[in-house]
């Protein structure tokens, strides 16, 4: 009986689990079909781009710019023991361009603005904000949700490439002036050994999925919170915890799927 | 209505700056390799390839002139197949020319250096340099210099032999 009892409560979480990203599929869907609500008025979308994307901005550009000068130093400190410190400009780049550039900005965006939209979708279900649009007879998720969707996902490739440029920028402060690698063997390196389809590109296009999957997990725990100040808080935690897993997870596959050959 | 104002300008700054470095790694960080693809495609046949790959470079006199497309082993003949794609402007190759795998520093990547010959033909689509060199292997010269210095190690000591 006791095997019984315990092989129940594994089947009831594991078909709440799948109940959960059902439902979070068909919000999805619900919030694609909101582009149309989007044409029709830019305005929205320009709204929550600020809040979303430009808010994000300082957080992103100061953390690029350390992360690329302690790569630097990094790098610099084991590339001297072999001689190899012309190239440290690949490594700083290529380090950026490929992972750190999209999965740290996607990390920071999840904390700073993912956390942010589902406190304020939690909220307004909480007050009943949310009911109280579709009472009017507009819906709540082409007018709320749907320009929040989308501001995320075209906000997280524009800030992972900033974060990269940061983050090269701050190497070459710290490779070409501090420690004095030399400035040309540090770019023409970089441009040789990187290249725009592989590298740049594949991390733009690992930025947008990013940015697809956290807006997404943000966008439904609020939508789906309990609506009360604890299951608010609940979950605004699950968002960034969730968010985290799934670019680490993804980051994996993307990583295989791009670079694995 | 200012505020409004206020927030558009704002936010086509910020996708504007986010356009600009992505403008930034794609010209200053990267290099494209689209031009590889415009060009025209000769073969190679080698003894041993070393570690050289696809996109390996192509370079005449150190410049580069293309990129390796595929490189595959012919199960008759015992030896690599190497293609390689070379620029459209560089199209005046004589047929004997020489086709070498070097490598670039002591530890570095491995790439074809083409060194012209006198023909006045000139290589087309589709053409084989029959002239090529392998690339050395690291061990092989190693164990062929270890393998003089014992000789004459032998050598002294036979002398020395003799000496008595």
């Amino acid at each position: 009986m006791w095997v019984l009892d315990k092989l129940q409560a594994i089947g009831k979480s594991s078909l709440g689990i799948f109940e959960r990203f059902g439902r979070a599929t068909i919000f999805l869907f619900h919030v694609l079909s909101g582009i149309g609500s989007l044409i029709t008025r830019p305005q929205l979308l320009v709204c929550q781009l600020f809040f979303v994307g430009v808010l994000s901005l300082l957080i992103i550009l100061i953390s690029g710019l350390f992360v690329g000068m302690v790569l630097a130093l990094q790098g610099y400190y084991i590339l001297s023991h072999f001689g190899a410190e012309q190239t440290l400009g690949v490594m700083v780049a290529a380090s950026l361009v490929r992972e750190l550039g999209p999965v740290v900005s996607a990390l920071l965006f999840s904390g700073r603005a993912g956390s942010a939209l589902t406190a304020e979708i939690g909220l307004m279900r909480a007050t009943e904000q949310l009911s109280g649009i579709e009472m009017m007879a507009v819906n709540p998720i082409h007018r709320i949700i749907a320009p929040r969707f989308w501001a995320g996902v075209i906000s997280m490739p524009l800030l992972a490439s900033l974060f990269s440029s940061l983050g090269v920028l701050g190497g070459y402060f710290v490779g070409v002036l501090l420690l004095g690698v030399d400035d040309g063997a540090f770019w023409s390196q970089m441009q040789s050994k990187l290249d725009f389809y592989d590298d740049v590109l594949n991390g733009v296009i690992k930025s947008i999925i990013f940015g697809f999957a956290v807006t997404w997990i943000a966008i439904f725990e609020g939508y789906d919170a309990i609506p009360t100040s604890e299951g608010v808080s609940r979950a605004t935690t699950r968002t960034v915890v969730y968010s985290a897993f799934a670019i680490l997870g993804l980051d994996f596959v993307l990583t295989a799927l791009m670079f694995g050959n | 209505m200012m505020n409004s104002r206020i927030i558009e300008i704002v936010v086509g700054m910020f996708v504007a700056i986010g356009l600009g470095a992505f403008f930034f790694l794609a010209m200053y960080v990267s290099s494209s390799s689209a031009g590889s693809s415009s060009g025209y495609t000769v073969s190679a046949r080698f003894e041993n390839i070393g570690s050289l790959k696809t996109r390996s470079p192509v370079t005449m006199s150190g410049v580069l002139v293309g990129r390796v497309d595929t490189v595959s082993y012919d199960m008759e003949r015992y030896e690599a197949v190497v293609t390689m794609t070379i620029q459209e402007d560089f199209n005046a190759i004589p047929t004997d020319t020489t086709a070498s795998v070097y490598t670039a520093g002591l530890l570095g990547e491995q790439y074809v250096a083409l060194e012209p010959g006198g023909e006045e033909e000139y290589l087309k689509e589709g053409d084989e340099i029959s002239l090529t060199q392998s690339a050395l292997v690291l061990e092989k010269v190693i164990g062929q210099v270890l393998f003089s210095k014992a000789e004459e190690g032998a050598e002294d000591n036979t002398d020395a032999d003799e000496g008595f």
